[in-house]
């Protein structure tokens, strides 16, 4: 039986704040933010790369929180859906168009619905229906809100919804 | 997932050190495979070598006839790449719709080709266009490389270090991918070689990817989406589950290569 190899020292800059842990190898990203920063906001889902609940921005790219070794992030600048709004107390336009637009019923996937969102009007300020739905391609939604979650990114770039 | 130790070397052969020391070290870069093998306990490694860190796997570049793609390039560099673009343009297409955005930004291109996923994309690229496998020992013609499902000519503890593509005439991918893991059920890769040298490379359809001789020959004799269109790929030995049968399968492989032309042009 080999001894378990012992747990490593991890900075990750998250939110724009350098934040240091004693983390295994094996830690995931996700589980770095929720268990030992108390971020909850990013969901784990289905913890094998398929749903998208966990996305998160590296370096500004969205990416699978749960697919990644807080290790590999050493050093560098994660954002997660606590990080999206301009201050305590207030949310993104982004936000506030998924209030709007009720683009989340049970909320699980929000998150990385944030993250991939946030994402496209980042790179593409008015996208298409086919952009939009192309960008969250990598996420899961079991309400299958998916018409009010385009419908939201619609309205949060300053576009009609297609079916408001 | 069971625990293991980790390294990041910094150069090549420090990677090779240690994935020669230890058998049972794993190398990785995304990780969008292996992570999820690791959660599911379909590999335990002892350790995991992470490449990230070494320069020697980084870069994209153009030499003459020949673009040379560094193993640690991520779908999305590949997409983006001004080089990759100008130089072989269904290249950056096929890494512009490999799976989603969240695995674009992680995944490497030495990673799938070394995984070589029967439904990767990759694969059909490199075998495609002819590539070269290059490696901390050896070069490797793509021809030699993929051996059969997840198996390659790599030996353990050898490492991908670039893939050199030669710059082709023409060159096409279409693919029908599966609507919700995005998979590939079937793809198609054509190309034209300056040397004048047909090649089609076909994904997703077998177990390994493989060359489409009858449809080289026809393309060779007549570049256009007519000269596949009536060639038939036999069934057997392909991939039959709950997707697509393999005879399904067979009929998509005659649909994407004459899509592959028509978009190679």
């Amino acid at each position: 039986m080999l001894a378990p190899p012992s747990p490593v020292t991890v900075e990750i800059i998250v939110n724009g704040t350098p934040r240091r842990a004693c983390v295994e190898p094996r830690t995931t990203l996700v589980d770095f933010l929720r268990e030992h920063l108390g971020l909850t906001g990013t969901h784990i889902g289905c913890e094998h790369g398929i749903c998208g609940a966990c996305s998160v921005l590296l370096e500004g790219e969205p990416v699978r929180a749960c697919c990644l070794f807080a290790l590999q992030v050493e050093g560098l600048s994660v954002t997660t859906v606590e990080g999206l709004a301009p201050a305590r107390g207030e949310l993104s336009r982004l936000q506030n168009a998924f209030c709007e637009a009720h683009a989340l019923q049970c909320g699980y996937c929000t998150p990385g619905m944030l993250i991939a969102c946030h994402d496209l009007l980042a790179r593409n300020p008015r996208p298409s229906e086919e952009e939009i739905r192309e960008a969250i391609g990598g996420n899961l939604c079991r309400c299958t809100g998916y018409q009010q979650i385009v419908d939201a990114v619609k309205l949060a770039s300053g576009q009609e919804a297609a079916h408001g | 997932m069971y625990d293991f130790a980790y390294h990041k070397p910094g150069s090549v052969a420090d990677a090779v050190k240690l994935l020669t020391a230890d058998p049972e070290a794993r190398p990785i870069s995304g990780g969008q495979t292996l992570l999820p093998a690791l959660k599911h306990r379909l590999n335990r490694p002892t350790a995991l070598v992470d490449l990230s860190g070494i320069a020697e796997l980084k870069g994209i570049r153009k030499e003459g006839d020949t673009l040379t793609i560094g193993a640690l390039a991520r779908h999305v560099d590949v997409a983006e790449s001004a080089e990759v673009t100008s130089a072989i343009p269904a290249l950056a297409r096929m890494a512009a719709n490999i799976g989603d955005i969240q695995v674009r930004n992680r995944g490497t291109i030495g990673g799938s080709v070394a995984n070589n996923d029967p439904a990767a994309d990759y694969p059909a690229a490199v075998l495609g266009l002819g590539a070269t496998i290059v490696t901390d020992r050896r070069r490797i013609a793509a021809d030699d490389f993929f051996q059969g499902m997840f198996t390659t000519a790599l030996e353990p503890g050898e490492l991908l270090v670039a893939i050199e593509f030669p710059i082709p005439e023409k060159a096409g991918y279409a693919k029908m991918r599966n609507p919700a893991s995005r998979y590939v059920m079937t793809g198609a890769f054509v190309a034209r070689l300056r040397s004048g040298e047909v090649r089609v490379a076909i994904n997703g359809a077998g177990p390994c990817v493989f060359r489409q001789a009858e449809m080289e020959k026809a393309l060779s004799a007549n570049w256009s989406p007519e000269a596949v269109a009536n060639i038939r790929q036999s069934p057997e030995g392909l991939n039959s589950d709950i997707h697509g049968s393999a005879e399904y399968r067979a009929h998509l492989v005659t649909v994407m290569a004459k899509r592959a032309v028509a978009e190679a042009g």
